[in-house]
Protein backbone atom coordinates (compact mmCIF):
# COMPACT_ATOMS: atom_id res chain seq x y z
CA UNK A 1 0.00 0.00 0.00
CA UNK A 2 1.41 3.78 -0.88
CA UNK A 3 2.79 5.38 2.25
CA UNK A 4 0.37 7.56 3.59
CA UNK A 5 1.18 11.46 3.08
CA UNK A 6 2.60 13.44 5.90
CA UNK A 7 3.32 17.02 6.70
CA UNK A 8 5.41 18.88 9.39
CA UNK A 9 5.93 22.57 10.07
CA UNK A 10 8.65 24.05 11.86
CA UNK A 11 10.80 26.88 12.11
CA UNK A 12 14.81 26.40 10.93
CA UNK A 13 17.00 29.71 11.23
CA UNK A 14 14.31 32.12 10.53
CA UNK A 15 12.70 30.05 7.87
CA UNK A 16 9.69 28.20 7.70
CA UNK A 17 10.50 24.52 7.64
CA UNK A 18 7.46 22.48 5.73
CA UNK A 19 9.08 18.13 6.09
CA UNK A 20 6.73 16.51 3.71
CA UNK A 21 6.27 12.58 3.51
CA UNK A 22 4.72 10.01 1.25
CA UNK A 23 2.95 10.52 -1.20
CA UNK A 24 2.31 13.61 -3.01
CA UNK A 25 -0.96 13.87 -5.07
CA UNK A 26 -3.78 15.57 -6.57
CA UNK A 27 -5.34 14.11 -3.14
CA UNK A 28 -2.59 15.36 -0.83
CA UNK A 29 -1.51 18.56 -2.13
CA UNK A 30 -4.23 20.56 -1.08
CA UNK A 31 -2.90 20.25 2.34
CA UNK A 32 0.58 20.86 1.54
CA UNK A 33 -0.68 23.89 -0.56
CA UNK A 34 -2.59 25.31 2.92
CA UNK A 35 0.71 25.05 5.02
CA UNK A 36 2.85 27.36 2.42
CA UNK A 37 -0.28 29.32 1.98
CA UNK A 38 -0.07 29.75 5.78
CA UNK A 39 3.38 30.41 6.46
CA UNK A 40 2.82 33.22 3.31
CA UNK A 41 -0.31 35.00 5.19
CA UNK A 42 1.80 35.26 8.63
CA UNK A 43 4.47 36.86 6.45
CA UNK A 44 7.20 33.74 6.27
CA UNK A 45 8.85 33.90 3.05
CA UNK A 46 11.80 32.09 3.31
CA UNK A 47 10.46 28.36 2.83
CA UNK A 48 12.41 25.24 2.97
CA UNK A 49 10.50 22.43 1.93
CA UNK A 50 12.04 18.94 3.30
CA UNK A 51 11.73 16.07 0.76
CA UNK A 52 13.86 13.56 2.10
CA UNK A 53 10.74 11.55 3.08
CA UNK A 54 8.80 12.12 0.38
CA UNK A 55 8.72 9.07 -2.25
CA UNK A 56 6.20 9.98 -4.94
CA UNK A 57 5.01 13.50 -6.63
CA UNK A 58 2.62 14.07 -9.38
CA UNK A 59 2.37 17.44 -11.39
CA UNK A 60 -0.34 18.43 -8.60
CA UNK A 61 2.31 18.98 -5.85
CA UNK A 62 4.51 20.66 -8.21
CA UNK A 63 1.46 23.09 -9.21
CA UNK A 64 2.19 23.86 -5.29
CA UNK A 65 5.49 25.10 -5.63
CA UNK A 66 4.75 26.76 -8.67
CA UNK A 67 2.13 28.77 -7.45
CA UNK A 68 3.90 30.62 -4.42
CA UNK A 69 7.02 31.17 -6.05
CA UNK A 70 6.95 34.43 -7.60
CA UNK A 71 5.26 35.19 -4.70
CA UNK A 72 7.45 34.56 -2.26
CA UNK A 73 10.45 35.71 -4.69
CA UNK A 74 8.77 39.42 -4.92
CA UNK A 75 8.42 39.47 -1.03
CA UNK A 76 12.60 39.24 -0.94
CA UNK A 77 11.71 35.08 -0.03
CA UNK A 78 12.10 32.32 -1.78
CA UNK A 79 11.21 28.62 -1.72
CA UNK A 80 14.45 25.93 -1.09
CA UNK A 81 13.48 22.43 -1.52
CA UNK A 82 15.79 20.09 -0.01
CA UNK A 83 16.33 16.38 0.41
CA UNK A 84 14.62 14.89 -3.31
CA UNK A 85 15.43 11.22 -3.65
CA UNK A 86 16.41 10.47 -7.31
CA UNK A 87 12.85 9.11 -8.20
CA UNK A 88 11.27 11.90 -7.13
CA UNK A 89 14.03 14.44 -8.28
CA UNK A 90 13.28 12.81 -11.88
CA UNK A 91 9.51 14.32 -11.75
CA UNK A 92 11.30 17.75 -11.32
CA UNK A 93 13.94 16.90 -14.05
CA UNK A 94 11.19 16.12 -16.77
CA UNK A 95 9.65 19.35 -16.44
CA UNK A 96 12.56 21.09 -16.08
CA UNK A 97 11.89 22.82 -12.48
CA UNK A 98 16.00 22.95 -11.82
CA UNK A 99 16.13 26.14 -13.45
CA UNK A 100 13.09 28.11 -12.15
CA UNK A 101 13.50 26.43 -8.50
CA UNK A 102 16.59 26.51 -5.86
CA UNK A 103 17.15 22.57 -5.45
CA UNK A 104 19.76 21.75 -2.97
CA UNK A 105 20.98 18.60 -0.56
CA UNK A 106 19.43 19.21 2.53
CA UNK A 107 17.60 21.50 5.03
CA UNK A 108 21.41 22.84 6.53
CA UNK A 109 22.39 23.66 2.96
CA UNK A 110 19.03 25.53 2.55
CA UNK A 111 19.56 27.56 5.25
CA UNK A 112 22.88 28.18 3.97
CA UNK A 113 21.01 29.20 0.70
CA UNK A 114 19.45 31.58 2.18
CA UNK A 115 22.23 33.62 4.02
CA UNK A 116 23.79 33.29 0.51
CA UNK A 117 21.09 33.81 -1.19
CA UNK A 118 18.06 34.55 -0.20
CA UNK A 119 16.00 34.91 -3.17
CA UNK A 120 17.31 33.50 -6.24
CA UNK A 121 19.27 30.83 -7.28
CA UNK A 122 22.79 31.24 -6.13
CA UNK B 1 10.54 -9.01 -23.49
CA UNK B 2 7.31 -9.26 -21.52
CA UNK B 3 7.00 -11.68 -19.07
CA UNK B 4 3.20 -11.11 -18.86
CA UNK B 5 1.13 -10.02 -21.89
CA UNK B 6 -2.62 -9.37 -22.40
CA UNK B 7 -5.74 -6.73 -20.68
CA UNK B 8 -6.04 -5.92 -17.72
CA UNK B 9 -8.88 -3.41 -16.51
CA UNK B 10 -9.35 -1.10 -13.43
CA UNK B 11 -12.69 0.81 -12.70
CA UNK B 12 -12.41 2.85 -9.62
CA UNK B 13 -14.93 5.73 -8.16
CA UNK B 14 -14.17 8.90 -9.54
CA UNK B 15 -11.82 10.83 -6.29
CA UNK B 16 -9.08 11.64 -5.97
CA UNK B 17 -8.62 8.94 -2.50
CA UNK B 18 -8.40 6.35 -5.69
CA UNK B 19 -5.58 7.87 -7.30
CA UNK B 20 -3.26 5.70 -4.92
CA UNK B 21 -4.96 2.48 -5.87
CA UNK B 22 -4.61 3.06 -9.39
CA UNK B 23 -0.84 3.65 -9.11
CA UNK B 24 -0.28 0.67 -7.41
CA UNK B 25 -1.94 -1.55 -9.71
CA UNK B 26 -0.20 0.04 -12.76
CA UNK B 27 2.86 0.07 -11.21
CA UNK B 28 2.43 -3.42 -10.10
CA UNK B 29 1.78 -4.33 -13.87
CA UNK B 30 4.17 -2.53 -15.29
CA UNK B 31 7.15 -3.79 -12.87
CA UNK B 32 6.17 -7.36 -14.24
CA UNK B 33 7.19 -6.05 -18.33
CA UNK B 34 10.67 -6.29 -16.98
CA UNK B 35 10.90 -2.05 -17.48
CA UNK B 36 13.36 -0.58 -15.43
CA UNK B 37 12.00 1.49 -11.73
CA UNK B 38 12.61 4.72 -13.51
CA UNK B 39 10.41 4.09 -16.48
CA UNK B 40 7.56 2.11 -14.23
CA UNK B 41 7.42 5.22 -12.09
CA UNK B 42 7.09 7.53 -15.43
CA UNK B 43 4.42 5.25 -16.64
CA UNK B 44 2.38 5.07 -13.39
CA UNK B 45 2.44 8.99 -12.96
CA UNK B 46 1.26 9.59 -16.24
CA UNK B 47 -1.49 7.33 -16.28
CA UNK B 48 -1.99 9.43 -12.52
CA UNK B 49 -1.72 12.59 -14.48
CA UNK B 50 -4.43 11.10 -16.69
CA UNK B 51 -6.95 9.91 -14.02
CA UNK B 52 -6.60 13.10 -12.15
CA UNK B 53 -7.61 15.14 -15.08
CA UNK B 54 -10.75 12.73 -15.69
CA UNK B 55 -11.40 13.22 -11.99
CA UNK B 56 -10.73 16.73 -11.26
CA UNK B 57 -11.93 18.08 -14.96
CA UNK B 58 -14.07 15.66 -17.09
CA UNK B 59 -16.40 14.55 -14.08
CA UNK B 60 -15.49 17.57 -11.44
CA UNK B 61 -15.27 15.59 -8.67
CA UNK B 62 -18.34 14.60 -8.90
CA UNK B 63 -17.64 10.84 -7.16
CA UNK B 64 -20.86 8.71 -8.65
CA UNK B 65 -18.99 8.23 -11.32
CA UNK B 66 -16.33 6.08 -12.86
CA UNK B 67 -12.75 6.02 -14.12
CA UNK B 68 -12.00 2.84 -16.14
CA UNK B 69 -8.25 2.36 -17.12
CA UNK B 70 -7.31 -0.32 -19.20
CA UNK B 71 -3.66 -1.71 -19.91
CA UNK B 72 -2.62 -3.54 -22.46
CA UNK B 73 0.57 -5.42 -22.52
CA UNK B 74 2.40 -7.35 -25.73
CA UNK B 75 5.87 -7.52 -26.77
CA UNK B 76 5.99 -4.46 -28.74
CA UNK B 77 4.31 -1.70 -26.62
CA UNK B 78 2.37 -0.88 -23.21
CA UNK B 79 -1.33 1.12 -23.90
CA UNK B 80 -3.36 2.39 -21.48
CA UNK B 81 -6.82 3.37 -22.26
CA UNK B 82 -8.49 5.69 -19.85
CA UNK B 83 -11.85 6.31 -20.49
CA UNK B 84 -14.71 8.36 -19.00
CA UNK B 85 -18.11 10.16 -20.12
CA UNK B 86 -17.21 12.99 -19.01
CA UNK B 87 -16.62 16.59 -20.35
CA UNK B 88 -14.26 15.69 -23.66
CA UNK B 89 -11.30 17.01 -23.93
CA UNK B 90 -8.11 16.62 -26.40
CA UNK B 91 -4.63 16.93 -24.74
CA UNK B 92 -3.73 17.12 -28.17
CA UNK B 93 -5.06 20.64 -28.66
CA UNK B 94 -3.54 21.70 -26.17
CA UNK B 95 -0.22 23.97 -26.36
CA UNK B 96 1.96 23.84 -23.17
CA UNK B 97 3.17 27.17 -21.99
CA UNK B 98 6.21 27.90 -20.93
CA UNK B 99 7.67 27.10 -17.42
CA UNK B 100 8.96 30.47 -16.95
CA UNK B 101 5.78 31.87 -18.46
CA UNK B 102 3.60 29.68 -16.06
CA UNK B 103 5.92 30.66 -12.68
CA UNK B 104 5.16 34.64 -13.83
CA UNK B 105 1.17 34.14 -14.41
CA UNK B 106 1.23 32.17 -11.09
CA UNK B 107 -0.35 29.00 -13.03
CA UNK B 108 0.19 25.70 -12.35
CA UNK B 109 -2.12 24.23 -14.29
CA UNK B 110 -0.91 22.28 -17.51
CA UNK B 111 1.98 19.87 -16.04
CA UNK B 112 0.34 17.73 -15.81
CA UNK B 113 -0.44 16.84 -19.65
CA UNK B 114 3.07 18.69 -20.15
CA UNK B 115 4.45 15.21 -18.11
CA UNK B 116 2.31 12.91 -20.39
CA UNK B 117 3.58 14.09 -23.53
CA UNK B 118 6.95 13.96 -22.38
CA UNK B 119 7.00 10.67 -20.98
CA UNK B 120 4.43 8.98 -23.75
CA UNK B 121 5.41 8.15 -27.20
CA UNK B 122 2.34 8.61 -28.68
CA UNK B 123 -0.85 10.31 -26.88
CA UNK B 124 -4.31 9.78 -28.69
CA UNK B 125 -7.59 11.06 -28.02
CA UNK B 126 -10.81 9.22 -28.72
CA UNK B 127 -14.47 10.72 -28.59
CA UNK B 128 -17.42 9.68 -29.05
CA UNK B 129 -20.31 12.58 -28.23
CA UNK B 130 -22.37 11.93 -25.46
CA UNK B 131 -20.81 8.31 -25.17
CA UNK B 132 -17.23 8.01 -24.08
CA UNK B 133 -14.15 9.72 -24.24
CA UNK B 134 -10.89 7.40 -24.36
CA UNK B 135 -7.03 9.04 -24.02
CA UNK B 136 -5.13 6.45 -25.41
CA UNK B 137 -1.36 6.56 -23.71
CA UNK B 138 1.56 4.40 -25.82
CA UNK B 139 4.63 3.68 -24.64
CA UNK B 140 6.49 1.71 -27.24
CA UNK B 141 9.02 -1.17 -26.17
CA UNK B 142 11.75 -1.91 -29.02
CA UNK B 143 14.38 0.44 -29.66
CA UNK B 144 14.33 -0.39 -32.96
CA UNK B 145 10.69 0.95 -34.08
CA UNK B 146 9.95 4.29 -34.89
CA UNK B 147 9.20 6.29 -32.41
CA UNK B 148 6.27 8.59 -32.59
CA UNK B 149 5.95 11.65 -30.40
CA UNK B 150 2.79 13.76 -30.65
CA UNK B 151 3.79 17.16 -29.64
CA UNK B 152 2.36 20.26 -30.36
Amino acid sequence: MPQPFSLQVSQQAGASLISIGGHLDAHTAPEFETAIQTAVDGGQFQVIVDCTNLSYISSAGLGVFMSFIEEVREQGGDIKICGLVPKVRQVFDLLGFPDIFDLVDDVAAAVQRFAESPTRKG
Amino acid sequence: MNAIEGKFTLTVPSSTQNLALIRDFIGTLIMQTGLDENEVLKLTLAVDEACTNVIEHAYGKDNSKEVLVRTFLDNHEIRFEIEDTGLGFDPNAYQPDELERLVAERKSGGLGLRLIQTIMDEVRYEFEPGRKNSLLLIKRLRKDENREVIKN
